[in-house]
């Protein structure tokens, strides 16, 4: 028998969403003497060692949240001060689109540009102080359920299990963690919302839900080169054949500058590396006069839940809620998904608060939650954008964009009809022989790099001595469908090297190099056969991203 | 008998360090920190010792800013009993650390210290044997080993070409090597009971201590980079590239 403890609400994951649930709840239990028990678990190390946002937001949540968040202290300190957006028309060509033609969703002024890490090591601060658990360095490694199959709450994964699966000198066992209701807040695809969402078939009456993948690199450039509030987005080359994304670069404070391309997952040609897209992006000069002279000091990559209103799942199960981008709350128009993944914990955190009140006890389900959520400007905000990412997508770039100006701007998102992009990122990749191979230029070692002198600077580690935590429902499927057909894409669409085809006496073999893995979930959701499950590895393990 | 174990806060040992841009230090601007892992043996070591019954109280003392309770919090869910943290502004040096320590050594009358051989960030490797000079007690750096009883500690050392036993008198100074012992993994609960267990909070002043400044930090620099390797055609390359290019021979 494993031991347990008991909570009134257990929140996975301490990202933005999770962060702000447990917030609110403390705040509401404050406002009315109650006394709640609540815990918050993080695979990660450290608060915000996993999180990796651009990222510019949108204070509205935060404003709700702590109203006094600026004489708190928190970390937004860097307000937009201009706006660029380029489209991209060549390796070295682009145009600086006049603001008036620009989406209204992506104007942003009144914006902060923030180290989304460094919020929520903040926010993580403020819940401690109102007496949330947070315990870094433990991961929800398993859902428990109670006998009529509503959620008890989660293990967290034994410590100290071996390569071989044989317990270590150090073996310790998970811990169940017992809770009224369990908020599930993992972020994107995150591996125990997969598994709720199939259980509970929270996704039946949604479109297929889209992904991409975001690199992001952290820079330090000349003083005379920074110009902090500036904040520059584009897209076009070098993304091309029907592969959409687009780029950022914003300029912080402390003359730091990040850069990072987006790569929408649904692209087809199984030769294109996410990795080397971004990396000759940085060469293109409206990036590049920013860059040089500059040095790299962080690097990362995450998946990206963008489906936006028409995929968002139902949120609420018996026994717990599904929060932020691990439901897919982002506002793909806005390209921001930190105001609302907070939002949407708030607006869970009230309606749980009122379950817990009214003590008709645990295991119901909250359905209040999802008339909670239709009254809330989130959920106006997600309908506003419900085109925006099907118009990219059926349209491309040009069209659609034409398509999202008239919408945004004329209709404010109310234009009366809806696009739906119904086929899962996944089945999208062509055979490889009918896809048009692409030489990627080698990289500079000032302005681009190679993928392991990128992984390095993430600061990822994982204990050796432990499972692959990259399970493969069929072992041979890699190299006997993969490979001849697709050319095995994960060696190209993982940003951390950690899928390789390694040629061994003659035969090929694939190699999972899991130590490199920065959890960013795409080879669970780009292998075409869905052949490859993300689990967790042991607490703590993972990058270590600092200012990220 | 009680253990006074020392510990210390240092940049987490994944972080790649980065030197700040006025080379004045490492940044350590939100990176993370953790409880120095020859610091981790140090209490795991004193730990297990509580559990065989040859001690029956732990204590450890951190110095610096209010940050280290943190990794006083740590110790005391991997089992120490209770903490000291004296405040100070930064981490001191090592005289000034070792006589921080002496006072406390003198207020608890510990039965043996354990620390942990080095710092990862700094390296200086001096507190240890600077402490046992001061409070005039017998010390065993580098413990691969250590067995304790009322009367004595006997250590065994890792030295160069092999290893060395001693025995010591208590009260004794010892410091970790690598191999003394792998530390458990923390539990859920104990994390939570660490909360709870007493804090006690003292300042240089108050212990009667005058921190005297005897270094000065000039320059951090990172270190050069590698230049990648060539692969030569034959010896008579190899030989010419060592005697005119690098003129080694």
């Amino acid at each position: 028998m494993r031991e347990s403890m008991e909570f009134d609400v257990v929140i996975v994951g301490a990202g933005p969403a999770g962060l702000a649930t447990a917030c609110r709840l403390m705040q509401l239990a404050q406002d009315n003497d109650q006394e709640l028990s609540v815990c918050v678990v993080e695979k990660g190390s450290e608060v915000g060692a996993h999180i990796l946002s651009g990222a510019v937001i949108e204070s509205r949540a935060l404003d709700e949240l702590f109203p006094d968040w600026k004489a708190m202290g928190a970390p937004l300190h860097t307000a937009v001060t201009k706006d660029e957006v380029y489209l991209l028309t060549s390796a070295t060509a682009g145009k600086c689109l006049p603001n008036a033609l620009v989406p209204k969703t992506m104007h942003n002024q009144g914006n902060y540009i923030v180290s989304l890490g460094n919020l929520c090591r903040w926010l993580a601060e403020q819940a401690e102080g109102l007496g949330v658990e947070v315990f870094p360095g433990f991961a929800a490694a398993e859902i428990l359920y109670h006998e009529d199959g509503s959620v008890k709450g989660i293990a967290t994964g034994d410590m100290g299990i071996g390569v071989d699966g044989e317990q270590t000198a150090n073996y310790m066992e998970g811990m169940e963690l017992h809770a009224k209701y369990t908020v599930f807040a993992e972020g994107c695809r995150g591996h125990l919302g997969k598994q709720l969402i199939a259980e509970f078939g929270l996704d039946t009456e949604a479109d297929a839900q889209h992904y991409a993948i975001g690199f992001k690199e952290l820079w330090q450039v000349p003083e005379e080169k920074h110009q902090p509030g500036l904040v520059v987005h584009g897209t076009g080359w070098p993304l091309q054949g029907g592969t959409s994304g687009g780029f950022f670069l914003y300029h912080l404070d402390n003359n730091e500058v990040v850069v990072g391309l987006i790569v929408d997952l649904n692209y087809s040609n199984p030769w294109l590396s996410p990795f080397d897209e971004f990396q000759r992006l940085k060469h293109h000069p409206v990036l590049a006069q920013h860059l040089e002279g500059g040095s790299r000091i962080s690097y990362g990559a995450r998946a990206i839940t963008k489906g936006g209103f028409n995929t968002l799942p139902k949120m609420s199960f018996p026994g717990g809620l599904l929060v932020g981008c691990n439901a897919g709350t982002l506002n793909f128009s806005k390209i921001k998904g930190t105001h609302t993944a907070m939002k949407s914990g708030m607006v869970a955190a009230e309606t749980l608060f009122d379950a817990l009140s009214n003590s008709e006890g645990a295991r119901a389900e909250l359905t209040e939650y999802a008339n909670r959520f239709a009254d809330s400007w989130v959920y106006d905000e997600l309908f506003r954008a419900r085109n925006f990412g099907p118009a990219l997508h059926k349209f491309g770039p040009i069209l659609g964009g034409a398509f999202n100006f008239i919408d945004q701007n004329l209709f404010a998102g109310k234009l009366p009809i809806t696009l739906h992009d119904r086929s899962a990122d996944h089945t999208h990749l062509v055979p490889a022989d009918q896809a048009m191979q692409i030489k990627y230029p080698k990289p500079d070692g000032k302005l681009s790099f190679d993928k392991l002198s990128s992984v390095f600077i993430s600061n990822t580690n994982h204990e050796e001595n432990q499972p692959c935590h990259l399970r493969l429902k069929d072992p041979e499927l890699p190299i006997r469908d993969n490979l001849p057909t697709y050319a095995e894409p994960a060696q190209r669409y993982c940003p951390a090297g950690v899928y390789e085809v390694v040629e061994e006496g003659g035969q090929a073999r694939f190699q999972i190099n899991a130590q490199n893995c920065i959890h960013c979930k795409t080879c669970d959701i780009k292998d075409p056969a869905q052949n490859i499950t993300w689990v967790v590895p042991e607490g703590g393990g993972g990058p270590n991203y600092p200012n990220m | 008998m009680k253990i006074l174990v020392c510990v210390k806060r240092v940049i987490d040992y994944n972080v790649k360090v980065r030197v700040k841009a006025d080379q004045s230090d490492v940044d350590l601007t939100n990176v993370k920190m953790a409880l120095n892992p020859f610091c981790e043996i140090a209490v795991e070591e004193a730990v297990r010792l509580k559990e065989q019954g040859k001690a029956d109280e732990v204590v450890v003392v951190s110095i610096g800013p209010k940050a280290v309770q943190e990794q006083l919090r740590t110790a005391l869910a991997l089992g120490a009993d209770r903490a000291i943290q004296i405040e100070t502004e930064a981490a001191p040096e090592a005289l000034n650390t070792a006589k921080l320590l002496a006072k406390v050594v003198e207020q608890e009358q510990p039965g043996l210290v354990l620390m942990g051989k080095q710092s990862i960030d700094s390296d200086n490797n001096q507190t240890g044997q600077m402490l046992a000079a001061l409070i005039g007690a017998p010390q065993a750096t580098f413990a691969y080993s250590l067995e304790l009883d009322a009367e004595q500690v006997v250590v065994t050392r890792e030295v160069d070409g092999g290893l060395k036993t001693l025995a010591l008198k208590l009260p004794a100074v010892v410091t970790t090597d690598l191999r003394l012992n792998e530390p458990r993994y923390v539990k859920l609960p104990d994390i939570m009971k660490a909360k709870k267990k007493p804090l006690a909070v003292e300042t240089p002043d108050g212990l009667g201590v005058a921190l005297k400044q005897h270094q000065t930090v000039l320059k951090v620099e990172a270190p050069g980079q590698r230049q990648a390797g060539i692969r030569v055609d034959s010896v008579d390359a190899l030989l010419d590239k060592l005697k005119n290019e690098a003129k080694v021979i």
